[in-house]
C-alpha cells in the first residue's frame, strides 16, 4: 500500500462519472414521478361521474366560468386533486424523515404510534365531543405532537436509540389502537360511520377548507426537512461518525422530529391516516434511485403518486367506492410482512 | 502542516451518569506522530478519544485543539481540522463505497451545495490511498471486513483532516489484515505528516506502530512516552493485572510483550 501524492487524473474521472451518472438516475426518476404526478392530477381533475375534456378544466382553472364543469371539477375534484397531492408529499417526506433518521425502515410515523395517536384523539373528538371539521382535525394535530413527544421522552436514554423508539412506539400504537376500539365499541351508529370514514383514511368530501392548511404547512415545513437531507445523509453512518462530520446530531433529530410530525399531523388531521403511505415512500423510492443521496425529494413525490393513484382506483377501479386508504392499506401490508420475514432471515438491523 | 496543529487535553474529567471513567488526565498528542492508547476493557480508551473528538463534553478539564477549547468550537470547523472513526459505524443498506466515501466531505460543503472538482479529487485520493479504486461501485454491505474496514478509512481520509482518531480500527479483523490497515497509517503519517490517535487493543502491534504510547488504567495515565519506555513489565501488569516478559522484537527492534499466565509460570522467570 502506498500514498500517491499525486492522484491519477483517471481516478478522479471514473469518481465524476459515477457521481454524474447517480445524479442523472436521480434526475430522471425526479423527473418521471413529477410528470407521472401532472398526469395523475389531471386525470382525476377530467375523469369521474362526467369526462370533462382538458379544455374545460383548463378553463375552469383559468376561473372561467364552465356550466357543470366549474362546480364538478372547481369544487369537488380540484380539492380532491390538492388534498391528494399535498397529503401524499407530506406523508412520503415525513416517513423518510424518521426512515433515514432512526436507520430503520420500520421507523415510520404510522408504525411508531403518530398516527395511531391522531386517530384516537380524531375518533374522540368525533364521536365523544361530537365534533367535525376543524374541530376534529386540532384534536388530531395536537394529540399527534403530543404522542411524538411522549414516545421521543420515554425512549430517551442519554440519547435516542432508533430501536427503543421503535419498539416504544408500536406499543404506544397498540395502546392507542385499543383506546380507539374502545371508544368506536360505545358510538353511536351515525357517528361510527363518520368515524371509521376518518380512521381508514378518504378523500371523499375533500373541501378546500380541508386541503388548504397542508399545503401551507408543507410550504412552511418542507424547505425546514429539506435544508436537513445532507445532515440526515450523515446520521445514516451512525451517530458518532455524523457527529465526527460536524452534524449537531441532537439538534438536527429534534428539528426533524418537530417538522416531520408537525406536517404529517396536518396531513392526517386533513386526509385520515391513509394507511402505510408513509412508510411505503421512503423504500419504493429508494429502489427508484438507489441508496446513495438523499432519499427526501424523490420519496415525497413517491407519496404523492401513490394517494393519487390509490384514490383514483379506489374511486373507479372496482364495483363500488373504496376510500383511498383501503387501496393503500391492501399495498403496504404485505410489504410490512416482506419486510419483517427479511429481517428475520437477515438477522440485522434490517 | 499537521505540525502546526496541537491537541492537549487538561485536567479532563468524564463520565456516563454517577461513574466517572476519565479522572483529571493531562496528555499532550505529539503532532505529527502515531499515538497508540492502550489499556484493559473499561478503561476509557474510547471515552477519551470521542471527548478528544467533541463528541462528549467533559464533566470538567478541557480539551485544546491548536490552543482553543475544542467543545466550544463549530462542529463543522472542528470536523475540517480533526476526523474521527468511530468503532461501528453503520453503512446504509444498499449504499456504494464512492457515496460512502464521499459522505467525509460533509465538512467542507455548504448546506445544498454542488458537488465540487475538488470534493471528487478527494474521494479519488482517498480511493487510491487504501487501494479501493476498483470496489468504487460496489454496495459496502458486499464487501469483506478487511475492505469494509479500508472504505471507513477512505471516508475519514476523504474529510481530509490533519489529525486522525481512530477507535479500533483493527477490531474483527485477521491479523493480516489488521497489519494492513496499520501499514495504511503509516504510510499516511510519513507522506502527509497526518497525525494519528488510535485506540488499539494488541499491545504488540501498538508498541511496533506506534511513536507514542499512551498507557490508561482504571481511567488514569499510568505511562506515557515511547514504546521502549512505556512496555514494561511494571505498566503491562499495572494496566493489565498479568505478569509478563519484554523481549526486543528481532524485526522491529521494538519491545515484544510475552504474556505469562498460570500455567507457563514455573518455567518463565516471570520478573514482574
Amino acid at each position: 500500500m502506498s500514498i500517491s501524492t499525486v492522484e491519477t487524473v483517471e481516478t478522479v474521472e471514473t469518481v465524476a462519472r459515477g457521481r454524474v451518472r447517480r445524479a442523472r438516475r436521480r434526475r430522471v426518476v425526479i423527473g418521471v414521478l413529477a410528470a407521472l404526478i401532472v398526469l395523475g392530477f389531471a386525470t382525476t381533475l377530467m375523469v369521474g361521474q362526467t369526462f370533462y375534456p382538458p379544455g374545460d378544466v383548463v378553463r375552469v382553472l383559468l376561473g372561467q366560468d364552465v356550466p357543470g364543469a366549474s362546480f364538478t371539477v372547481g369544487r369537488l375534484r380540484l380539492p380532491r386533486a390538492v388534498l391528494a397531492v399535498a397529503a401524499g408529499l407530506a406523508f412520503g417526506l415525513c416517513g423518510v424523515t424518521f426512515q433515514t433518521m432512526l436507520r430503520n425502515p420500520l421507523a415510520s410515523p404510522d408504525i411508531i404510534g403518530i398516527s395511531a395517536g391522531a386517530s384516537a384523539a380524531a375518533t374522540f373528538a368525533i364521536v365523544v365531543l361530537s365534533l367535525d371539521g376543524a374541530g376534529v382535525s386540532a384534536f388530531a394535530i395536537v394529540a399527534g405532537l403530543a404522542v411524538a413527544l411522549a414516545v421521543y421522552a420515554l425512549s430517551f436514554k442519554g440519547g435516542v436509540s432508533g430501536t427503543r423508539l421503535i419498539l416504544i412506539g408500536i406499543g404506544v400504537a397498540a395502546m392507542l389502537e385499543s383506546l380507539t376500539s374502545y371508544i368506536l365499541d360505545r358510538a353511536a351508529m351515525w357517528d361510527l360511520q363518520e368515524a371509521m370514514r376518518w380512521l381508514t383514511g378518504s378523500l371523499n368530501g375533500a373541501t378546500w377548507n380541508g386541503a388548504l392548511p397542508v399545503v401551507v404547512a408543507l410550504l412552511l415545513l418542507g424547505p425546514l426537512l429539506l435544508g436537513l437531507s445532507d445532515n440526515l445523509s450523515a446520521l445514516q453512518l451512525g451517530d458518532d461518525t455524523a457527529s465526527a462530520l460536524g452534524v449537531r446530531v441532537d439538534r438536527t433529530r429534534l428539528l426533524a422530529v418537530v417538522g416531520a410530525v408537525g406536517l404529517i399531523s396536518f396531513a392526517t388531521a386533513a386526509a385520515g391516516p391513509i394507511a402505510f403511505v408513509a412508510f411505503l415512500s421512503g423504500p419504493i423510492a429508494a429502489r427508484l434511485v438507489g441508496s446513495d443521496g438523499s432519499l427526501l425529494v424523490p420519496s415525497a413525490l413517491v407519496g404523492a403518486l401513490l394517494v393519487l393513484v390509490a384514490d383514483f382506483c379506489g374511486q373507479f377501479a372496482f364495483g363500488t367506492r373504496f376510500p383511498v386508504g383501503v387501496v393503500t392499506g391492501v399495498l403496504g401490508a404485505p410489504y410490512l410482512v416482506y419486510l419483517i420475514v427479511r429481517t428475520n432471515r437477515v438477522g440485522g438491523s434490517l | 502542516m499537521t505540525t502546526d496543529h496541537s491537541l492537549l487535553v487538561e485536567e479532563l474529567t468524564l463520565g456516563y451518569k454517577d461513574r466517572d471513567v476519565i479522572e483529571s488526565l493531562d496528555l499532550a498528542i505529539p503532532p505529527g506522530r502515531i499515538t497508540a492508547i492502550v489499556g484493559a476493557n473499561a478503561c476509557g480508551k474510547s471515552t477519551l478519544l470521542r471527548s478528544m473528538s467533541r463528541l462528549l463534553t467533559p464533566r470538567s478539564g478541557r480539551v485544546l485543539l491548536d490552543g482553543q477549547e475544542v467543545h466550544r468550537l463549530q462542529p463543522k470547523a472542528v470536523a475540517r481540522t480533526l476526523g474521527l472513526l468511530p468503532q461501528s459505524p453503520v453503512a446504509p443498506e444498499g449504499i456504494t463505497v464512492s457515496d460512502l466515501v464521499g459522505r467525509g466531505r460533509h465538512p467542507h460543503q455548504r448546506m445544498l451545495s454542488r458537488w465540487s472538482r475538488q470534493d471528487d479529487e478527494a474521494v479519488a485520493e482517498a480511493l487510491e490511498t487504501t487501494r479501493t479504486v476498483d470496489l468504487a461501485d460496489r454496495p459496502v454491505d458486499e464487501l469483506s471486513g478487511g475492505q469494509r474496514q479500508r472504505v471507513w478509512i477512505a471516508m475519514a481520509l476523504a474529510q481530509r483532516t490533519d489529525l486522525l482518531l481512530l477507535d479500533e480500527p483493527t477490531t474483527f479483523l485477521d491479523v493480516s489484515h489488521q497489519v494492513e490497515v496499520l501499514d495504511l497509517l503509516t504510510d499516511l503519517n510519513t507522506a502527509r505528516g497526518t497525525t494519528i490517535v488510535l485506540v488499539l487493543h494488541d499491545l504488540n502491534l501498538a508498541a511496533r506502530y506506534a511513536d507514542h504510547l499512551i498507557a490508561l488504567a482504571s481511567g488514569r495515565l499510568h505511562a506515557a512516552g515511547p514504546p521502549e519506555r512505556v512496555l514494561t513489565p511494571e505498566t503491562v501488569h499495572a494496566v493489565f493485572g498479568m505478569h509478563s516478559r519484554i523481549i526486543t522484537d528481532p524485526t522491529s527492534g521494538k519491545p515484544l510483550m510475552l504474556p505469562i499466565g498460570r500455567h507457563h509460570r514455573a518455567d518463565a522467570q516471570a520478573d514482574a
